[in-house]
């Protein structure tokens, strides 16, 4: 039983991760009809950022927290306004391209800086215990993570649920032409949003940074999982997101600990779990079958 | 919209594995020397996590090796025409058959070196025997270069499962305990580390309590299922050993602290560390963990002169791999020049049975019977932070492995 707990536990924790990144897949997906491929290169410069921080600066993980979303927010938001959104009118497929080069661009700055070697990152002390639950201990780290990420999906969720701004947003995700029809500027909300998805990926990127390694792939081998997440979850579905990323975390390491004699399994669950979703429901879990244009 | 989603994704795929070719036919000479040049070919990661312990650097160090060689025999050289042709394979088989095949057919590379990844490794052993056209393995482990899958043309230099499992298996069971789990990556190299690790084990008196195959590559990141059974079983195990490389290896022993269970008397064994990883996980994480190294760079003067030069070119210390790709070079050379021609033939007779001491090959041989190189191996352990005494003086060497008995006796599998 208690290793059952654990496991979940464990399952939850994976999924705040894939929950986070999905969540502002989401949200830009929803706003700007943009698939993000650059969105693993910001969770990586995220961890990135707090390990440069911290070995040249001697910041510490508090406040890389709160420094390095800000900091790739507003890079996000210079990205949209000076390429993105040039191009948000065409097919999608020339964001989807573009985004894609602008990975390769990041990815290879930070290899030719910093190779691809894994930098060290440590625990910060106050959390590298562990918190013994009864039945069971789990590091506190995971545990903080854990905490953290809740919280901060309740408060998107609050802030998009119940505040005007959410209001827009919402609307304009779900129907942007409509919203403008009401007289609502749509176009001032695109770039916030999209410096908020990629301000959370980079907030990913150091909560990773201490237990995952940090090198400049750390994104590529995330991010096709977190794009299934984001299928599963029904694109632009920010409920749906979620959902699907804590979801799809527990199936991991449900599989990965009851089915280990079958490794195949726990590695292509997601993909699988993606497959009949899009049979059944192609919109999504959450999704919303779009009116054919 | 969302099928053009699906057409971007699968354009984007392409433009992934798209390679680029290039390089000019071949002109044949009658001369001793194939269009009177030697052309060595380094084909590893380059991009990947295994491109840090070899990758670009050992391209420099082969270009090193050239260079000595030409310093050293001045206008006696066979050829003053020798250069490096290099590829990146991405650790995969199917990649690193098909550059093997244009380095060896278009490029006209005599001989193909390191090549890391086990799946590859074997792939380019194949091309090698059908080319007929050497092939210096050194980044791939798997003892199956020298076993059922050995050939004329193949050498495998540096190390193998067995060298790593027979020094810190045993050792580790003898001082540590004798309860084992077993993590490893599941393809060739990991299957064959376990089954090299467990043969080890029990050799030495001890028992594998447990083993699991984690994905690879695990795109999650996320070893903790593994980590959390290891203390729950019966009995419990002493030593975790974890098969994992490069970045996985990173990710493991972060989530191993992390765990806490150096606490719960699990100790750590690796079976596969090179000196880059230590680096990226810092000594005080690893303090007291015993490993198998082939090459340490500050072990004597040699070496650290060797390492002091290797620095300047590329800013790092060398692993063992960089050391090793160096010194296959350099014994190649030697071998064209002593034969006269770079007819692989009769190259192969020149290295087959040769001892040979140099910067990476101590008490070396070039075992003719399964082309497995052997030479000194040594028992590592990482030092405690506050024992550091200069960046990358990581570890102290414990004892050396003489070479007999570092390496397995010839297999009867092989047949050349």
């Amino acid at each position: 039983m208690s290793g059952f707990l654990q496991n979940t536990f464990n399952g939850l924790v994976g999924g705040a991760f894939y929950a986070l990144l999905a969540l502002g897949l989401a949200v830009i997906f929803g706003m700007l009809r943009v698939v993000n491929f650059a969105h693993g290169a910001f969770y990586m410069l995220g961890a990135f950022g707090a390990y440069v921080l911290l070995a040249e600066a001697g910041v510490p993980f508090w406040a890389a927290l709160v420094i390095m979303p800000l900091a790739l927010g507003l890079l996000g938001m210079v990205l949209e306004r000076a390429v993105i959104h040039r191009l948000t009118r065409l097919d999608p497929l020339y964001n989807f391209l573009l985004t894609f080069g602008l990975t390769l661009i990041l990815q290879d700055l930070v290899k030719s800086r910093y190779g691809v070697q894994s930098s060290p990152y440590a625990t910060p002390a106050e959390l590298s215990g562990t918190v013994d639950f009864g039945l069971f201990d789990f590091p506190t780290y995971r545990v903080f993570i854990l905490g953290f990420t809740v919280l901060l999906c309740v408060a998107v969720w609050w802030v998009l649920g119940r505040t005007r701004v959410g209001m827009v947003v919402r609307a304009a995700t779900e129907r942007p032409e409509l919203t403008r029809a009401f007289g609502i500027d749509v176009g001032r909300w695109v770039t916030p949003v999209f410096g908020f998805g990629i301000a959370l990926a980079g907030l990913a990127g150091v909560l990773a940074a201490p237990m995952r390694a940090v090198n400049p792939l750390m994104g590529a081998d995330l991010i096709i999982v977190v794009f299934a997440v984001v299928v599963i979850g029904g694109l632009g579905s920010i409920f749906g997101s979620v959902a699907a990323g804590f979801g799809i975390g527990l199936i991991q390491a449900w599989g990965e600990a009851y089915l280990s004699e079958f490794p195949i399994v726990s590695q292509t669950v997601v993909f699988v779990v993606m497959a009949a979703v899009l049979l059944w429901r192609p919109a999504g879990l959450f999704g919303r079958e779009e009116a054919p244009a | 919209m969302r099928r053009s989603v699906g057409v971007a994704a699968a354009s984007a795929a392409v433009l992934v594995v798209a390679g680029c070719g290039g390089g000019g036919p071949q002109s044949g000479g009658d001369q001793k020397l194939t269009g009177d040049k030697i052309v060595l070919g380094v084909l590893n990661d380059q991009s990947g996590a295994y491109s840090e312990l070899s990758g670009r650097n050992s391209v420099k160090a082969v270009e090193m090796a050239i260079a000595d060689f030409k310093a050293k025999y001045g206008d006696k050289a066979v050829t003053k025409n020798i250069s490096v042709e290099t590829a990146d394979h991405q650790n995969k088989p199917d990649v690193a058959n098909s550059k093997a095949q244009e380095m060896y057919d278009r490029k006209g590379v005599d001989a193909i070196l390191d090549v890391p990844t086990s799946s590859a490794a074997l792939k380019v052993a194949d091309v090698a025997k059908e080319k007929k056209k050497l092939y210096f393995n050194i980044g791939a482990a798997t003892t199956d270069l020298t076993g059922k899958s050995c050939n004329k043309y193949t050498f495998h230099y540096a190390y193998d499962t067995y060298m790593l499992a027979h020094g810190t298996g045993t050792v580790t069971t003898e001082q540590v305990g004798k309860n084992w789990y077993i993590l490893y990556p599941n393809y060739a190299f990991g299957q064959d580390m376990e089954k090299s690790f467990s043969a080890a084990i029990t050799a030495a008196g001890g028992q594998v309590v447990g083993k699991d195959g984690a994905p690879f590559p695990n795109t999650s990141g996320d070893y903790s299922s593994f980590l959390l059974k290891a203390p729950t079983l019966n009995p419990k195990p002493q030593v975790l050993g974890t098969m994992q490389a490069g970045a996985e290896l990173v990710n493991v022993v972060k989530q191993y602290n992390e765990f806490k269970l150096r606490d719960k008397g699990v100790g750590l064994a690796v079976g596969l560390m090179f000196i880059t990883d230590i680096h990226s996980l810092t000594p005080a994480a690893l303090a007291g963990t015993t490993y198998t190294d082939a090459w340490y760079w500050n072990f004597d003067q040699q070496n650290r002169e060797w390492a002091d030069k290797f620095q300047k070119e590329t800013g790092t210390r060398p692993s063992f791999a960089h050391a090793a790709n160096y010194s296959a070079a350099m014994q190649y050379l030697e071998a064209v020049q002593a034969a006269g021609t770079d007819d692989a033939d009769t190259v192969v007779k020149a290295l087959e049975g040769k001892e040979v001491n140099d910067l990476f090959l101590r008490n070396g041989k070039i075992r003719a019977e399964d082309h497995r190189v052997i030479h000194d191996a040594y028992l590592a352990q990482v030092k405690p932070q506050a024992e550091v005494g200069e960046p990358w003086d990581y570890v102290k060497i414990l004892k050396t492995i003489p070479a007999a008995e570092a390496f397995r006796a010839p297999s009867a599998d092989c047949k050349m």
